[in-house]
């Protein structure tokens, strides 16, 4: 394993670590106020000081980790779980209605950028981190559907396929026993491409009012809070964009590293 | 005095050795035949020579072009060289243009990038060029791509821009392997006529029977090393080496094999009719049609084997799928022991049992992340899944000359050979009728294409099995079939015995074809009793 | 060509279609109905009453949809509920910074994207390969409003050479171009950062392709083969992903112009949204839409452009 796959998993499995002891544990009561301890910077008492309300930054860091992580990792399943198996009939139907259907379908999600989506629901049934979620699934639904098909279909070519019809089976058996497996790769790989984008979507969703609500702990709402404040205290829009970068670094790094080393061809080499 | 001098040229990729100690000479004006199995090494002969060799490649030795080291020259002269003095072109020619530019730029780029024209100059040498090579300026305007070209035509294109500044070495890596038989005649006359403009040609090819009809001298390569070189004709005669016998015994191998056709029809095809729709010419006309199996009638009967030869494009890859029952038929009928053969699920399952298929591809026939076991196990699907399965997985891959062990293991761990028989014990498992080899030899070298041969013609014999043989290859199908079909256009343009077709073809097709088809000169064959070494 | 151009107009038609109608139901799907839902809890029956007849919400759906369509067409979008002006005429003010704003970052990006690909690939697995790859990893990372904030810490308050917010109007351009750069930058180089990812893969992946071994062959030296073969035949997938960073850029400007309080389309719908102003929010979210749409249009004619299989003389 490489320097860069090593460091990916390493920064990712420290996203998920803090996400999951915020659970039960974290430093000081990211609800609890304490005006007086406000806008502190990093020390030893609260590592990476306290916003405008007191709170630690780094205890609302690691519950703001489980918003991110959730609403990303739930979008990534919806995308997953609609787009791939229309991606899977289109290709098992080529150049049909319903492979015309998939394709139009998708080109027309496509045409609505995951945040319009959200502007859109927000406009109808007002904000919430659930509607952060369904914005950025739908998006993702044209991503798996595309990224699937495109496989699928350079698999459906190959004499191993026909062999399988010729055994009598037929398109969804073969899909789901021929097709499914040696595209798995490519879907682990765009799922952690769709998961990082995932986590700066909620963010940016976040940060505009679009996403989570207070007091929900989220780290693109603690940037929008902390824009007024940056002049005064740095600290306090630092943290919260470094926790976004370093995840999604890792997260990337993680889905490069991935494909190198899933890649049949490479690893015969190696 | 030699046009180019390789004294041992040795090359290492990353520190593999891939070449050892390659020495020969090329004349002025002469043809030099490089022969040689996938893998001996005979392209990166080519690449070295031409300063083409992947990154990671260090080369030891001599090659001398016109008193110039090619191994040492900097790279900047060895620009200057290519295309200028020594040309190339490659064996795949849908690939080896690109599909962006004008067949026009390409041949006058080659003019453009040595500064040896001006724009107009350049375009009418392109013009000239592309005439000489059989591309004329009526049929073939400059301003036409690629994909308006059919695989020889484009060969051609490329031969054009190799030969465009009058080189002095061609070297041509397998140009008609991707080739039909007629078309390679063609292109093979051309490179000669090329070599009478003395020109000389390193001729790069698997096919020892290519060489024979054009090469004065030849090398064999195997492993990276030369075993063998000489003069095409006594070369041939003698095959001093055991390598070179071995490989010319094997391109002319025979299977020992007896008519095993009993009475009774087994499959009969009655006026086959598979058309493909395709897009509108203009948005309001209809949909015009491609009839790319055109009333086909053949009848297989029990145990025999039947030839199905015809160039790609011809249209038996698409009857082969309708006789699979891959596809439904616009007209006629495809019967099977008297039961109709239909596409999909309308196909009873015990009916599809008795009948299975060989691919061609050895690397794609295999879903890659099963195991041998259950690879060959597939075709139980249709016969419901027997208590023994393992046992007789087991047994069919010892029929095959594999080991019951192997099937624990996954695909990527054979060789191509073996990953053909493996092909073949899984459409062996379920004791059919009939099993369809669709080029199922064809992607492989010589020798072990000789030990599959024979392995099918064993099999034939012990199951009663019958064949429909689909080749392009004629002298393939000559040795394994009892009779043969010829396929032109859809159409089936003759038929008979084979060794009556192959000795009096009547239609002038086949004759093409077989005029066409390189052979080794038969009384090269004879004095086969060189001296052991 | 013809038939190329007819099929991508008549798609483009459709996806028009079909999007209009996707944001007029989900405009339906109000709880309650639109007009009850603009003017809150509090409004009186006779108010919700009187807007309602205003809106047309008493027409029968299909009606009132295709009153809507065809109004688009002919320029009319409906008055804005509370600014109490055409929607045309504030979406009009709002673009001329939206849209300057997005093709300056999509220029910016690809300025910057192009020279960093071109390098990483030609020095393929060597310093400068690994070092674009490793800033582009980063650039990829960085959520783009705040890097926004960080470009405002620097170079607005620290050196302070550029505006930290607003925007001067178009009567100075100097001026305005000066209020457009740091959102410009913020918006560019994560866009910039994946675009030049793509421009180096899909240059890789060309240059192994056996026509750039003809090309060797007939003395093209690295750099030549490059630039005559390589790039042209690499824009494919580079121009997909450049229109798709065109929505991208439209949807990243919403939130962009929040951080430096720019008065463009983004501004608008938030602040409609709060409004409760659905008109609007209509309006401009099928604007949005028509914009993607179109780029993807243009896209596919710029394929037809590059690729001479895609325009077959038929």
């Amino acid at each position: 394993m490489r320097l860069p796959l090593l460091l990916g998993l390493a920064l990712s499995a420290a996203a998920l670590l803090a996400a999951l002891v915020s659970l039960f544990w974290t430093p000081y009561d990211v609800t609890a106020l304490a005006i007086a301890d406000k806008l502190q910077p990093p020390s030893p008492a609260h590592w990476l000081g306290t916003d405008h309300f007191g709170r630690d930054i780094a205890s609302m860091l690691m519950a703001g980790a489980q918003t991110s992580l959730a609403v990303a990792l739930v979008a990534v399943g919806i995308g997953m779980g609609l787009g791939v198996p229309l991606g899977l009939l289109a290709a098992a139907n080529r150049g049909s209605l319903i492979d015309e259907v998939v394709m139009r379908g998708n080109d027309l999600i496509f045409a609505f950028p995951s945040l319009v989506i959200a502007i859109l629901i927000t406009a109808v049934f007002g904000p919430s981190a659930t509607n952060a979620i369904i914005a950025i699934g739908i998006f993702n639904i044209p991503v798996f559907a595309r990224v699937t098909r495109g496989g699928a279909l350079s698999l459906w070519t190959l004499d191993y396929i026909r062999a399988a019809e010729v055994a009598g089976k037929g398109r969804i058996r073969i899909s789901a026993e021929h097709i499914l497996p040696n595209i798995l790769n490519l879907l682990i790989v765009q799922g952690t491409i769709q998961f990082s984008l995932g986590i700066l979507a909620e963010a940016g969703l976040s940060y505009v009012g679009l996403g989570a609500q207070p007091p929900t702990p989220s780290w693109g709402r603690m940037l929008a809070e902390a824009q007024t404040m940056v002049t005064i205290a740095p600290h306090v829009a630092l943290f919260p964009g470094l926790a976004i970068v370093l995840t999604v670094l890792g997260l990337n790094l993680m889905g490069d590293g991935l494909r190198d080393h899933l890649d049949p061809r490479l690893r015969r080499a190696a | 005095m030699s046009l180019l001098s390789l004294r041992d040229l040795s090359l290492a990729i990353h520190g593999r050795p891939i070449l050892s100690e390659i020495s020969f000479d090329i004349a002025p004006g002469e043809t030099f035949g490089l022969v040689g199995e996938s893998g001996s090494g005979k392209s990166m002969t080519a690449l070295a020579v031409m300063g083409l060799a992947p990154h990671g490649a260090s080369t030891k030795g001599a090659a001398d072009f016109l008193g110039r080291n090619l191994l040492t020259l900097p790279e900047r002269a060895m620009t200057r060289l290519r295309g200028n003095e020594i040309g190339m072109i490659f064996q795949e020619p849908m690939t080896a243009l690109n599909p962006m530019k004008t067949i026009g730029d390409q041949v006058a780029e080659t003019l453009r990038v040595h500064m040896a024209a001006s724009r107009a100059e350049a375009w009418a040498v392109a013009r000239e060029k592309l005439a000489r090579v059989g591309l004329p300026a009526d049929r073939f305007p400059l301003t036409l791509y690629p994909h308006e070209l059919s695989g020889g035509q484009r060969q051609r294109v490329a031969i054009a821009m190799a030969i465009a500044l009058r080189p002095k070495l061609l070297i041509a890596d397998e140009p008609t392997t991707a080739l039909d038989v007629t078309t390679q005649a063609q292109i093979l006359d051309l490179l000669k006529g090329l070599t009478e403009e003395d020109m000389a040609l390193m001729l790069i090819t698997h096919d020892l029977a290519v060489v024979a009809g054009m090469a004065t001298h030849v090398a064999v390569m195997q492993g990276g090393r030369i075993v063998e070189q000489g003069a095409t004709e006594p070369l041939f005669r003698a095959r001093r080496q055991d390598y070179t016998r071995r490989l010319f015994a094997a391109s002319e191998h025979r299977p020992n094999r007896t008519p095993q056709a009993r009475d009774g029809t087994l499959l009969t095809v009655e006026n086959a009719v598979r058309e493909y729709t395709l897009p509108r010419p203009s948005a309001f006309a209809p949909h015009p049609k491609l009839r790319a199996v055109d009333g086909v009638s053949l009848t297989i009967r029990p145990g025999e084997s039947l030839g199905l030869v015809g160039e790609s494009g011809c249209g038996k890859s698409t009857l082969t799928r309708a006789i699979l029952g891959l596809d439904p038929l616009q007209g006629g009928a495809i019967r099977l022991d008297g039961a109709e053969v239909t596409p999909g699920h309308t196909m009873p399952r015990a009916l599809r049992a008795r009948m299975q298929v060989v691919f061609q591809d050895p690397y794609g026939s295999f879903n890659p992340r099963h195991r041998v076991e259950r690879l060959v196990a597939e075709p139980f699907h249709l016969t419901g899944r027997p208590k023994d399965a393992r046992d007789r997985v087991a047994a069919a891959l010892q029929e095959v000359g594999l080991a019951a062990s192997d099937m624990d293991k996954f695909i990527h761990e054979f060789s191509g050979g073996q990953r053909q028989r493996i092909a073949i014990a899984r459409a062996l498992i379920i004791r059919p009728d009939l099993i369809v080899l669709d080029e199922a030899v064809s992607a492989l070298d010589v020798r072990v294409r000789a030990q599959v041969l024979d392995l099918l013609a064993r099999l034939q014999e012990s199951h009663g099995l019958a064949y429909l043989f689909i080749s392009h290859d004629l002298s393939v199908v000559r040795q394994v079939t009892d009779r043969v079909l010829v396929m032109k256009q859809g159409r089936i343009v003759e038929e008979g015995a084979t060794e009556t077709i192959f000795a009096a073809p009547k239609h002038p097709y086949t004759r093409a074809l077989i005029a066409a088809t390189p052979r080794i000169p038969d009384d090269w064959k004879e004095n086969a009793h060189a001296p052991r070494t | 060509m013809q038939r190329y151009l007819l099929k991508r107009l008549v798609s483009l038609a459709l996806s028009l279609l079909v999007a209009s109608l996707v944001i007029f139901a989900a405009i339906e799907v109000v709880p309650g109905d639109p007009a009850s839902y603009m003017l809150g809890l509090n409004a009186s029956e006779d108010t919700v009453a009187a807007l309602r007849d205003r809106l047309g919400l008493n027409e029968p759906v299909p009606l009132r949809y295709l009153r809507w369509v065809v109004g688009m067409v002919q320029g009319d979008f409906g008055q804005s509920y509370t600014y109490k002006v055409a929607v045309a005429e504030l979406v009009a003010q709002r673009m001329v910074v939206s849209l300057p704003l997005a093709l300056y970052a999509l220029v910016l990006a690809v300025v910057i994207a192009f020279p960093a690909g071109l390098l990483a690939a030609a020095k393929r697995g060597r310093v400068a390969d690994a070092a674009v790859m490793g800033a582009t990893q980063v650039g990829i990372a960085l959520p783009n409003f705040w890097f926004a904030m960080l470009l405002v810490l620097a170079f607005a308050l620290h050196w302070q050479v550029f505006p930290a917010g607003g925007f001067p109007g178009w009567s100075d351009p100097v001026q305005a171009f000066r209020a457009l750069t740091l959102p410009a930058v913020a918006l560019a180089l994560p866009q910039a950062a994946i675009l030049a990812r793509v421009l180096r893969s899909a240059l890789i992946e060309t240059l192994g392709q056996d026509y750039i071994r003809t090309a060797r062959a007939k003395g093209l030296t690295g750099g030549q083969t490059i630039l005559y073969h390589a790039l042209r035949n690499a824009l494919i997938p580079v121009l997909t992903i450049l229109g798709m960073q065109f929505s991208f850029l439209l949807a990243g400007a919403i939130i962009i112009e929040n951080v430096f309080y720019l008065p463009g389309l983004g501004r608008l719908i938030f602040q409609a949204i709060t409004q409760r102003d659905l008109i609007v929010v209509e309006s401009v979210v099928m604007i949005l839409v028509f914009a993607v749409i179109l780029v993807t249009f243009l896209v596919d004619l710029a394929y037809a452009a590059i690729d001479p299989r895609l325009r077959k003389r038929t």
